[in-house]
């Protein structure tokens, strides 16, 4: 009998069974009796074990997570509420955060990814800022892993018809594919949403004798035990945990997006969150404990949606489309009104207390009777035994072996699904929706305008997992530094980033060194180009057997554009522009695209990233986009310059002919190395001298590469690749597999 | 003129819809709640695009049966010019203000993309703005797109000129693999028997901004503007 | 009462749902799987307790509603709750 189960008969016995079902382990499980001085009934069990769980506290991240910079001049709000907020000028702000939703994702693909939309949007619309754009970073399992088509196939269209219904554009993302994820996909959804700098609406339920009010869905049995599963790895016995994936319903989200965007607009509301992972419990204890109050709920007023729920269901549910305010005395007339309008269910289900406890009452009995700093604060903290891996050794390129041809090697690396065309992906998802799309999918960045200005936001999601797990400090460096790069090779200055780290099981020590390896990494490059986190979330346990996931801690970017006259993209255009690659070339081939492609596996040192020379070369490559001397820029990432080259190419339909590196180091470790801080520019060549001598004036290298000509990619000494041959197969392998080809 | 945009529980589109309004009159139109069984004096009505009822049973379905809407069947039947784009035409079909029925796309896939259309007509308020046989670009976005009605009645809309939009290569071709979900006849938008009311699946108010990357859809505002007023 | 109501697309009507269905049950190795057709199934109560009366408000929520008769057909059940 599941523990919901015997919840509901009212079975009261606490076991050591029932505790360990409830995820706490024999110290946890101490710790809250002396913290309650008693011991708990069952629903405060199952307060305890949601609030104190990985999802919830935090337990074995927190202290690592103090270490990254969060604050800035640019920052108005940073971790610690329901999204992070950075200022825009002029009055506004953007409010964003990307959130995990992996566990669930694998159990119920369409359902996990879809809740997990749901559950993002809800964060950043409960601060009071309308959603203007979404962006997910997904890693699926190898392509001949048997159920990579159906997890994919299942996610895309989970985050796609969620997405789309609520009219919010899915504007970019990033998609990987790596066996290492076979049994522990990622699901990473952000959300970006506007708000006007004075009207932000936080948690702190500040105030006693408060009304506490439940509005949207009514309550059911879906995803009791979420935050728990969350914070467990997976093993044969998962497919029984089916029941517990929450089903959404993204018109009722809509209706309270609208509902609660015209309550915000009055001036009603004290505090407000949405109920997510571990619903009514979390949103309460965290509305009133950062109020400083108590808080006192009346379960018998909670909208059910089933019969006969008990407290311990009603507490632990994790229906979704719900949202907890706390009001000013008497505004409960004009919230009804607006929520009656919308169609939504609307309770005033409790009120703010002075006592510092969470008390729970239905049917007359008190259910539940916990301080709040019980819940919170004392939640255990866990500075986990790690182990750092010795760095692994640097590869030189010359023990990479060359290809018989690079234009050869080239097309089967666009081909791969690594590199190839993810417009099957984004073609489900309505990236024009809003009417500000300025930049669609398969950019550098999406771009969406600042609706009624002319500025505009730019947003990215990155991170290289093989780097991290060749060496997870670098990696992560790397992660927050491409991200950086992608949102200034479109000409935005980066603002700050959101994160979800996404690890396996901390309680392993190899496993917590790598996340403590990264979040120094991160710490690194965030400090040296002031690019702070505000807000972000940690997966740990993504791991199935014994085996993990690469590190994995995904970069959700945000950069301003302050005239969206002036910003570049990656198409090649113009005949005759002249290709430049800015940015040191030294043919880094270790954790390459190629080295893969070439020896069957990555090995060695990933490439490195030199801060200090990302800041000079992008500032650089800013200032060419704004004064408009260039026609496209692009990033060089994965698969290095001549994939970069190629992916202009195909972009504007212009080839390009290029010129026979120069001596020094082996072709292929030209064309296919991963050096960082670099781009590729496309520019006129009556721009061409002036910007070659301001490169060197900057300290930055340049040198021309080729130019944009023809329908082909020319390389001396090869025969041509014709950009047909090379769309087709860029284009053609993700239709192909999706398709049981 | 004085236009209004109707706003279903789940639309979507209406402020986009209200914007290039805006923009081609010079004031914002009204927008009208589903709930109001009244509508304000109007020359235009217009049904944006969205998700309203979430699409749920049918796309269009229940928005159809809104209170407002028997006031917006009775205008319609008065002769006012009604707009629907994408959910918009899903609703008047199932309103039964225009034939045909918007079915499942054939790829059983949301869509969202550029296409290219002929424009059938040039003579009616719609689209007095666009040349004899011109091909524009405009971007469609739904799961729902593909038009059906039974060959009699696709018969009589080709003879009786009410179809107004086909999907088309870039050179105005009708061919299949310009269809982007299986609409029958590669048929995009129709117009009623007075070509007053007109249902369409792409979204003209998407590309009537150069910033956005085009703006074919702003001729058929500009034809109303210029119509209406 | 309790209605158990059957909507299915009219034949005729092109069923893409249905086909990809059939073709995923045929990947799956039930070849003797022929046309497939989808459709929808809805259970609603009514507080009506006449049998003749339900079945007319029955039949006008699937004219009004419930089926697109254009394209779909309904068939339903009613049994006392």
């Amino acid at each position: 009998m599941t523990v919901a189960a015997r919840a509901a008969k009212g079975a009261h016995s606490i076991t050591d069974e029932t505790v360990a079902e409830h995820g706490l382990n024999a110290d946890e499980y101490r710790r809250l009796l002396k913290e309650l001085g008693r011991e708990p009934s069952l629903t405060e069990l199952g307060i305890f074990s949601v609030m104190w769980s990985e999802h919830c506290s935090y337990k074995s991240s927190r202290v690592w997570l103090k270490k990254l910079p969060t604050t800035g001049p640019q920052v108005i709000q940073g971790p610690g509420e329901n999204a992070g907020v950075v200022d825009l000028g002029d009055g506004q702000a953007a409010v964003f955060k990307m959130e995990s939703h992996n566990h669930p994702s694998y159990i119920e693909p369409y359902q996990g990814a879809a809740t997990g939309v749901g559950g993002i949007m809800r964060d950043v619309f409960t601060m009071g800022a309308r959603p203007v754009a979404n962006m997910n970073a997904l890693r699926f399992g190898a392509a001949d892993h048997p159920k990579t088509r159906h997890l994919v196939g299942g996610v895309v269209s989970g985050i796609g018809d969620y997405g789309n219904c609520m009219g919010v554009p899915t504007v970019g993302g990033e998609t990987n594919f790596d066996p290492r994820y076979n049994d522990n996909i990622l699901v990473n959804a952000m959300t970006v949403g506007l708000v006007d700098a004075n009207r932000i609406f936080k948690s702190a339920a500040k105030g006693v004798g408060l009304p506490v009010v439940y509005v949207g869905s009514k309550t059911g049995r879906d995803g009791i035990h979420g935050a728990t599963m969350a914070s467990a790895e997976f093993d044969e016995a998962s497919e029984e945990k089916r029941p517990t994936v929450q089903v959404g319903d993204p018109f009722t989200e809509k209706l309270l997006l609208e509902a609660c965007l015209e309550l915000m607009a009055e001036d009603a509301i004290v505090a407000i969150q949405d109920m997510g992972a571990a619903g009514l419990t979390s949103s309460s204890v965290e509305m009133a404990d950062k109020g400083g109050v108590g808080i006192d709920l009346n379960l018998d007023r909670v909208p059910c949606r089933e019969s006969a729920m008990t407290a311990y269901e009603m507490m632990l549910s994790e229906s979704q489309e719900r949202m907890l305010m706390v009001l000013k005395p008497g505004g409960e007339a004009i919230a009804e009104r607006i929520f009656r309008k919308w169609e939504l269910d609307f309770a005033v289900i409790g009120i703010t207390t002075d006592s510092g406890r969470l008390v729970v009452r239905h049917g007359g009995k008190v259910e539940a009777d916990i301080s709040l700093p019980a819940l919170g604060a004392a939640a255990p903290q866990y500075q986990r035994p790690f182990t750092m891996r010795p760095k692994p050794a640097v590869i030189a390129p010359e023990d990479v072996p060359a290809p018989n041809s690079i234009l050869g090697a080239l097309e089967t690396l666009m081909g791969s699904p690594h590199l190839c065309s993810r417009r099957w992906i984004w073609e489900q998802y309505d990236h024009m929706v809003m009417g500000d799309t300025i930049e669609r999918p398969g950019g550098d960045a999406g771009i969406v305008r600042i609706h009624g200005t002319n500025k505009g936001l730019a947003i990215s999601c990155d991170v290289t997992p093989r780097y991290c797990a060749a060496d997870p400090t670098e990696g992560a460096k790397q992660a927050v530094a491409e991200c950086w790069r992608n949102l200034t090779a479109v000409g935005a200055d980066p603002l700050a980033i959101t994160d979800c780290l996404n690890f396996g099981n901390p309680e392993r020590p190899e496993i917590m060194g790598e996340f403590v390896g990264a979040v120094e990494g991160m710490a690194e490059a965030c400090r040296a180009l002031a690019f702070p986190v505000v807000s972000g979330n940690v997966s740990l346990y993504n791991e199935t057997n014994g085996v993990a996931i690469p590190p994995t801690p995904a970069v959700g970017g945000v950069g301003l554009i302050p005239d969206i006259a002036k910003i570049a993209r990656a198409k090649l255009a113009k005949e005759d522009d002249v290709l430049i690659l800015i940015g040191a070339e030294r043919g880094h081939l270790g954790q390459s695209l190629y080295q893969e492609l070439a020896q069957g596996t990555t090995e060695g040192a990933p490439p490195p990233v030199d801060l200090d020379a990302e800041l000079r070369t992008g500032n650089f490559v800013r200032g060419l986009i704004r004064a408009g001397d260039v026609s496209a820029v692009h990033d060089v990432s994965d698969g290095g310059l001549l994939v970069a080259i190629a992916e202009m190419a195909l972009s504007g339909g212009v080839g390009a002919e290029l010129d026979a590196p120069p001596q020094g180091l082996p072709a292929h470790a030209v064309w296919f190395g991963e050096d960082q801080s670099r781009y590729v520019i496309a520019a006129a060549p009556k721009h061409v001298a002036r910007i070659l001598q301001q490169a060197e004036t900057a300290s930055v290298p340049a040198k021309i590469v080729g130019k944009a000509k023809g329908r082909a990619l020319k390389l001396p000494g090869e025969a041509p690749l014709s950009l047909d041959a090379l769309r087709s197969r860029h284009e053609g392998w993700l239709p192909g597999f999706m398709a049981g080809g | 003129m004085k236009a209004s945009v109707v706003v279903f529980p789940g639309s979507n589109c209406d402020r986009d819809a209200a914007v290039a309004l805006e923009a081609v009159m010079g004031r914002p139109p009204a927008m009208v709640w589903h709930g109001d069984a009244e509508l304000p004096k109007s020359d235009l009505i217009v049904l944006p695009g969205g998700f309203s009822y979430g699409d749920y049973l049918r796309s269009g379905a229940m928005a159809a049966h809104s209170p407002v809407m028997r006031e917006v069947i009775k205008r319609a039947q008065a002769g006012t010019p009604v707009l629907g784009i994408c959910n918009g035409f899903q609703v008047l079909t199932e309103a039964g203000l225009l034939p045909g029925v918007l079915m499942r796309n054939a790829t059983l896939k949301f869509i969202c993309k550029d296409v290219h259309l002929k424009v059938e007509r040039t003579d009616t308020a719609f689209t007095r703005h666009y040349a004899k046989r011109e091909v524009v670009r405009f971007p469609i976005a739904h799961k729902d797109g593909s038009y059906f009605a039974d060959e009699a009645t696709l018969d009589r809309l080709e003879g009786e000129g009410q179809v107004a939009f086909r999907y088309c290569e870039t050179d105005g071709r009708i061919t299949a693999a310009a269809n982007p979900n299986g609409s029958r006849r590669n048929i995009a938008g129709v117009y009623n028997e007075t070509r007053t009311v007109l249902g369409l699946m792409p979204h003209p108010e998407r590309l009537a901004d150069a910033a956005l990357g085009g703006t074919d859809g702003i001729k058929m505002f500009l034809s109303l503007v210029e119509t209406l007023n | 009462m309790k209605a158990r109501i059957t909507i299915t697309l009219k034949p005729g009507v092109l069923d893409p749902q249905g086909k990809a269905i059939a073709g995923a049950l045929h990947a799956l190795g039930f070849g003797q799987v022929g046309d497939v057709r989808q459709g929808k199934f809805i259970e609603l109560d009514v507080t009506e307790s006449d049998p003749k009366k339900a079945e007319a408000e029955i039949k006008r929520m699937c004219e009004q509603l419930l089926a697109n008769t254009i394209i779909e057909n309904y068939a339903y059940e009613l049994e006392a709750a």
